[in-house]
């Protein structure tokens, strides 16, 4: 019965309508109506996912002919759980953002940062939902302009300069793709099949130099996204200057783009490459990991810090997804969305102190847990969850990046290990350093409140849902296994055997 | 000894006729209308006439089969009725332009009477009488009806008579400013210098190319060629020479240097049609004479352009990062277009069985794209004044967003297009263009001309930045004038026009694709 309303046509178009809406209203009003429209969408997502379990949600229909374009979207595996992380995280941002227009330095008003961030949310959800190269590409670079606007109106002094910095390397790596993208276009009319369509591009014989280059050129569009490092220097600066809601938004939903375009476009359409490639990406991510705790270690400032953690978990993600097992993938797909929650519930918890003290710098905090006990016990938990600690989904995650790819890379499992080890020294040190110890003096003037109920309205739902994924995963474990066994089997690569048979 | 009367195809170049007929109308316009009522019946006229001309193209367009006409000097193809309905669109656009009148209190962009000597008594005079000139609106047309015979001319005669024919009133619409006269002639003067040298270098070559093949018609050319008789050193330098010729109206490197100049003297107006009919029907020329007569001998002249090109898209990318003045900021960004533009053209994938994409529509649905945000954008530029004139320093436009987001917010869509964002017909064309130089084997020039695309996107931002994020600065900053209906309508159709190409692309498209095949 559903099959006749185009549920993820709607799903998408929901929080874009709501942006315009948000135009035309005033004031208090437009805030509510705006987390009116992230509610409804959550709702939508929640449904189409319930649907999905039982049918399988396609809508397709041809856009632009002569070029072989087509509105396609589907709603499966991995863009299920990325849909739902979006949905999930637009509305926690809103309550945790709900006065930042009214700040001092703002530039625009809460209604303007509700009105982009739906917008950005709508064209997220397209990228997630397209199965059509051309309509991912264009809902990835239109992501851009809304975000671009939300890091330069609201946060730090300099936020200009960093929004532009944000905006340029992701337009380097966008216009990247696009030559790409059009050089796809020229293989596949040479091949005599002219189609953007993912299905129909994953049959493209694509083993020659050109699939080589344009498999790096979606690559480096993809590395930019979810920064690696080497390419990670424009997150730390916005993340720094932007207000920690955008972060939010940026690290958990629009970064996760790029771990995604890597398994749905380089490992689902250039099979060959991604094998040839693979031996320098999976050194890569290992940089990344022990790279980003290092800097994560050696930051001064809360919000960096923060980012430099995503940094670190982003190369983890990058090495299961490369490391090609079915459990490393699956596992790499979970972590995504256990990383876009406990980065979520970090970043804002951050932001809390942060607002209050007025300063990000980690020196200027200590003692807090004698002032704030509650914000003190979340920013615990949401570092507990970002060191993956066993009982958070983030666990199940790691846990199964790294049996999966042990299996087939050893020793470069074990380097990443250290990784581990030093994300529960960085996250321990940083809330050891802010929150035990004397109260200061700055300290007990500037925090004088523990967190609203506001404030935690929008923290331990993330912490809740943590802890759920953390004890019962199998549902959603099962979700992603649909995306890797079909990644697996498309690009014809087995799961090595089993060292030790089962009954032995 | 009878002479036997020309055949000419009356019904197929009405469009040219009708052109050619209401600009001679509007000459007698000026010799009998009374003074008062001329500015409304001059731009009404006009209008009419394109409008007719349009029309007639469109109706031939669905009915009449791809033909040669008058004698074999015109080539009424798909690809001419396709680049007609855009030149006269563009026409269209530019008339709405030079009939606006409300942004500057009632006076038009043009002198009061361009022949008095700036800042004399006579000046003076002229401007207390509130004269202007009517007859920008008949050279208009003759520049439109030149433009047009450019883009269809079979015989290379008629190219170079459909040059002199458009460049001509375009020199004197340069130098017609009301502001800033002295810089407004000179200009005029440097426009007119170079597109003198540049016609020699055209007439030059057509001769070279005679000699070569002993026709001017482009199949005979195209048979020399095929032929492979005559001295190859004839058709290369004949081949050089056309080039240059064609390419200085274009604007490509290195004959690009009168661009910037002429931009920023000429009225707004003017600059805005310029932009983009001059190249249109440039680059239409280009490819009807590269790819019909010279088609055959292709292997010669790719790597030529390929080289102009890169050459174009650097020096209008680059030079273009340092500029503080709107209409300099547009005119590299418009050097830069004509290189990507070249990128399209260097591929040369013909339309046929089994291409989706050729290179004449590619280039021509990016044309479209290209046209509808300069019009817009040189729409937006006459609107945002200072103390009477146009404030076109970037620092004037600081703070737009805050005082009048409406314009600000529609430059900025313009200047998205431009710069090739997703969910602009701008994108789209660069797609487009991309994906047709791919096919025809340019990988490497695809991935310099997304280079130079970056290079270009910054200077877009930081006149929006400049709009959106910084305060305007005291006793600088711009106003916006409300302008008349007819602005209005050039900016409704340019971001309806941007916004539509970017979201649905494919019947354009189809229709870009099915105009792929030139005759011979």
């Amino acid at each position: 019965m559903f099959n006749s309303i185009p549920l993820l046509t709607i799903l998408a178009l929901l929080p874009l309508v709501g942006a315009l809406v948000l135009l035309f209203t005033k004031g208090h009003i437009g805030k509510l109506v705006g987390l009116g429209f992230a509610l409804t969408t959550t709702l939508v997502g929640v449904l189409a996912f319930v649907l999905s379990r039982s049918s399988g949600l396609i809508e397709s229909t041809p856009w632009i002919r002569p070029i072989g374009a087509y509105y396609a979207l589907e709603f499966s595996g991995m863009s299920a759980i990325l849909v739902l992380l979006t949905v999930i995280l637009v509305p926690v941002v809103f309550i945790a953002e709900w006065n930042v227009g009214e700040r001092p330095g703002s530039r625009w008003s809460t209604r303007s940062f509700f009105a982009l961030a739906l917008a950005m949310q709508g064209l997220a959800l397209y990228v997630f939902m397209a199965s059509d190269v051309l309509l991912f590409y264009i809902a990835f670079e239109a992501t851009l302009i809304p975000m671009y606007f939300m890091v330069a109106g609201w946060g730090g002094d300099r936020r200009g300069p960093a929004a532009l910095k944000f905006l340029l390397y992701s337009l380097a790596g966008g216009l990247v793709m696009l030559v790409a993208v059009a050089g796809l276009y020229a293989v596949g009319a040479e091949q005599g099949q002219i189609s953007f369509l993912f299905s129909d591009l994953a049959e493209l014989d694509l083993s020659g130099t050109v699939g080589k280059w344009l498999f790096a050129g979606f690559f480096f569009a993809f590395a930019v996204k979810a920064p690696m490092a080497g390419l990670h220097t424009w997150l730390p600066d916005a993340a720094e200057q932007a207000t920690p809601g955008t972060s939010t938004l940026l690290v958990g939903v629009l970064d996760k783009i790029g771990t995604f375009g890597m398994i749905k476009v380089c490992l689902m359409v250039f099979p060959e490459a991604s094998a040839w490639a693979t031996p320098v990406i999976l050194v890569w991510a290992v940089v990344s990991v022990v790279y980003g705790a290092f800097m994560a270690m050696g930051s001064r400032d809360l919000l960096r810090f923060v980012s430099y953690t995503s940094v670190s978990h982003f190369g983890f993600m990058v090495f299961g997804i490369f490391a090609m097992t079915t459990q490393s993938l699956s596992g790499s797909i979970f972590y995504m969305l256990n990383h876009g929650l406990s980065s979520a519930a970090l970043f804002l918890v951050v932001g809390f102190m942060v607002h209050r003290r007025g300063t990000a710098e980690i020196s200027a905090f200590g003692g807090v847990q004698k002032v704030a006990p509650v914000m003190a016990g979340l920013l615990l938990l949401a570092g507990l969850a970002t060191l993956s600690l066993p009982g958070f989904g983030s666990f199940v995650g790691e846990f199964f990046t790294m049996a999966g790819a042990w299996q087939r890379y050893p020793i470069q499992t074990a380097v990443i290990t250290i990784g581990m080890v030093l994300s529960a020294v960085y996250v321990l040190s940083m809330y050891r350093r802010t929150m035990t110890g004397p109260v200061t003096p700055q300290v007990a003037e500037h925090i004088r409140t523990d967190l609203d109920t506001r404030e935690k309205a929008a923290v331990v739902p993330l912490i809740i849902l943590m802890l759920a994924l953390g004890f019962f995963p199998t549902p959603l474990l099962s979700v992603a296994d649909e995306t890797s066994v079909a990644v697996m089997s498309s690009s014809g690569v087995t799961d090595p055997a089993p060292l030790l048979q089962e009954g032995n | 000894m009878t002479i036997a009367a020309p055949i000419i195809e009356w019904l197929l170049l009405s469009p040219l006729l009708v052109l050619l007929g209401g600009a001679a109308l509007g000459v007698l316009v000026e010799a009998v209308v009374p003074r008062r009522s001329r500015y409304v019946v001059q731009a009404f006229l006009a209008t009419l006439t394109v409008i007719a001309a349009l029309a007639l193209t469109i109706t031939n367009w669905i009915s009449a089969e791809p033909t040669v006409a008058a004698m074999g000097s015109v080539t009424i193809d798909r690809p001419t009725y396709f680049f007609w309905s855009l030149l006269l669109l563009f026409g269209l656009g530019g008339l709405a332009l030079f009939a606006e009148r409300a942004v500057g209190d009632g006076q038009s962009a043009f002198a009061s009477s361009a022949a008095t000597v700036p800042g004399s008594p006579l000046e003076r005079e002229a401007d207390r009488l509130r004269r202007e000139h009517t007859e920008i609106f008949p050279l208009l047309l003759f520049a439109l009806f030149g433009m047009l015979l450019f883009a269809s001319a079979n015989d290379l005669l008629t190219l170079f008579v459909a040059l002199e024919v458009f460049s001509l009133p375009l020199y004197l619409l340069s130098g017609m400013a009301r502001r800033r006269r002295l810089l407004s002639q000179e200009a005029a003067l440097k426009y007119f210098l170079l597109g003198a040298l540049s016609s020699g270098f055209l007439l030059f070559g057509i001769s070279m190319l005679y000699g070569y093949s002993g026709g001017f018609h482009l199949y005979e050319i195209a048979d020399a060629v095929t032929a492979g008789v005559g001295s190859n050193y004839l058709l290369l330098a004949g081949m050089v020479l056309v080039a240059a010729g064609i390419l200085f109206k274009i604007g490509a490197v290195p004959f690009h240097s009168w661009t910037p100049d002429v931009y920023t003297g000429a009225p707004t107006p003017v600059t805005g049609f310029m932009a983009i009919a001059t190249k249109t029907a440039a680059v239409a020329a280009l490819l009807r004479v590269f790819f019909v007569a010279l088609g055959g001998a292709r292997w010669d002249w790719q790597p030529m352009f390929a080289a102009v090109a890169v050459a174009t898209m650097a020096v209008g990318a680059v030079i273009g990062l340092v500029q503080s003045d709107i209409k300099r900021l547009l005119a590299y960004s418009s050097i830069a277009h004509a290189g990507f533009l070249l990128v399209g053209f260097v591929g040369v994938v013909g339309a046929g069985e089994g291409v989706a994409l050729s290179s004449v529509s590619a280039i021509g649905f990016y044309l479209l794209a290209y046209g509808f945000a300069t019009l817009g954008a040189f729409a937006i530029i006459t609107m945002v004044r200072r103390s009477g004139g146009e404030a076109n320093t970037i620092s004037a436009w600081r703070g737009l967003g805050r005082t009048s987001p409406l314009a600000a917010g529609l430059m900025t869509l313009f200047m998205l297009s431009f710069a090739g964002i997703p969910l602009t017909g701008g994108f789209v064309g660069k797609l487009v263009v991309f994906a047709s130089a791919w096919e025809g084997g340019f990988g490497w020039l695809v991935a310099v001309a997304v280079l130079f695309s970056l290079v270009t996107a910054y200077f877009y931002l930081k006149l929006i930045v400049a709009m959106w994020f910084t305060e305007p600065v005291e006793g600088e900053s711009a106003d916006v004038a409300t302008p008349s209906p007819w602005t209005w309508s050039v900016l409704v159709v340019s971001a309806l026009g941007t916004v539509f190409l970017g979201l649905v692309p494919g019947g354009v498209l189809d229709l870009a694709n099915s105009a792929g095949l030139f005759i011979r």
